[in-house]
């Protein structure tokens, strides 16, 4: 397909690039969500991208916080015991 | 596991456990988001008590109209902006940066070189122990705004209303941080698997 040939709502894989979070969060309009599929469909580049921005999302998610420590534990409980007391004056 | 209401509504009747089992359940979470307000872990460690004290003295007052996590998630955020004004702890960047850089590209706009796909056996190899402080890393090397936009969403799983609800701004606002970050780990993810060799 020549540049000519194209339409000229067509997006780019640069354009699509920026799209990418829009298209997940489910806010892109029904047709630029269209002309993003359209696109994704056709490029097996792009295709692939999405994929890394899925994985890396996912991989994000996988991040645990730290345990509490038996320190954080006992200052916890005091305080809600300090609490406690406060609340029975 | 008993949820996030039973546990309150346990604590609310004075139940030492139920408080604890919260605690446990969100302290590291709550942690992690003060680091990214204050500039030390020392000082993050002062709002997060700050925060369950302000948990348990309004815990009353508690409507539920939020959930839990988003209310609690509130209470730090102030109480970390009232703590003092945010600290820059990172070079700022330019908020208008590309997801990936232009000279990925040719002159009409498709990408210059084939993208790798990521292999289904690349995920072993991000789970792998020394993925996972590497993308601690990225995450801490975020933009600030950022950084507390990819932490809300995408570790902590709020959905996009609770994060603006908890940082105080709009949804287009959320989306283009959140873009940025996202595309930023990305960026590095690949980085570090090419480092990797494939």
């Amino acid at each position: 397909m020549t540049v000519l040939q194209r339409r000229r709502d067509e997006l780019v894989c640069q354009q699509v690039v920026e799209l990418v979070s829009d298209y997940l969060e489910g806010a892109l309009t029904r047709r630029d969500r269209r002309r993003f599929e359209r696109h994704i469909r056709a490029c097996p580049n792009c295709t692939a991208y999405l994929e890394q921005m899925r994985i890396t999302i996912s991989e994000t998610g996988r991040l645990t916080p730290g345990d509490l420590s038996p320190e954080a534990r006992v200052e916890f409980t005091e305080l809600f015991r300090a609490w406690r007391e406060d609340v029975g004056d | 596991m008993e949820s996030d209401a039973e546990l309150l509504a346990r604590v609310r009747a004075g139940d030492e456990t139920a408080f604890l089992a919260l605690v446990t359940r969100y302290n590291g979470s709550l942690q992690r988001l003060a680091r990214t307000f204050v500039a030390s872990d020392a000082v993050a460690e002062e709002v997060v008590q700050d925060t369950w004290f302000g948990v348990v003295r309004g815990v009353d007052r508690f409507e539920g109209r939020s959930s839990f996590k988003t209310w609690l998630f509130r209470i730090l955020v102030n109480r970390a902006r009232t703590t003092g004004v945010r600290e820059h702890r990172h070079v700022p960047v330019d908020p208008t940066a590309p997801a990936v850089s232009p000279d990925r590209f040719d002159g009409s706009g498709a990408w210059a070189q084939p993208v790798v796909p990521w292999e289904s056996d690349v995920d072993d190899r991000l789970v792998a122990a020394s993925w996972g402080p590497r993308l601690l890393q990225a995450l801490d090397a975020l933009p600030d705004r950022q950084r507390d936009v990819v932490v809300l969403r995408d570790v902590e799983g709020l959905s996009s209303e609770d994060v603006c609800a908890v940082l105080e701004i709009t949804e287009g606002n959320q989306r283009v941080l959140l873009h940025r970050g996202r595309s930023r780990l990305r960026a590095e993810l690949e980085a570090e698997l090419e480092a990797r060799g494939r």
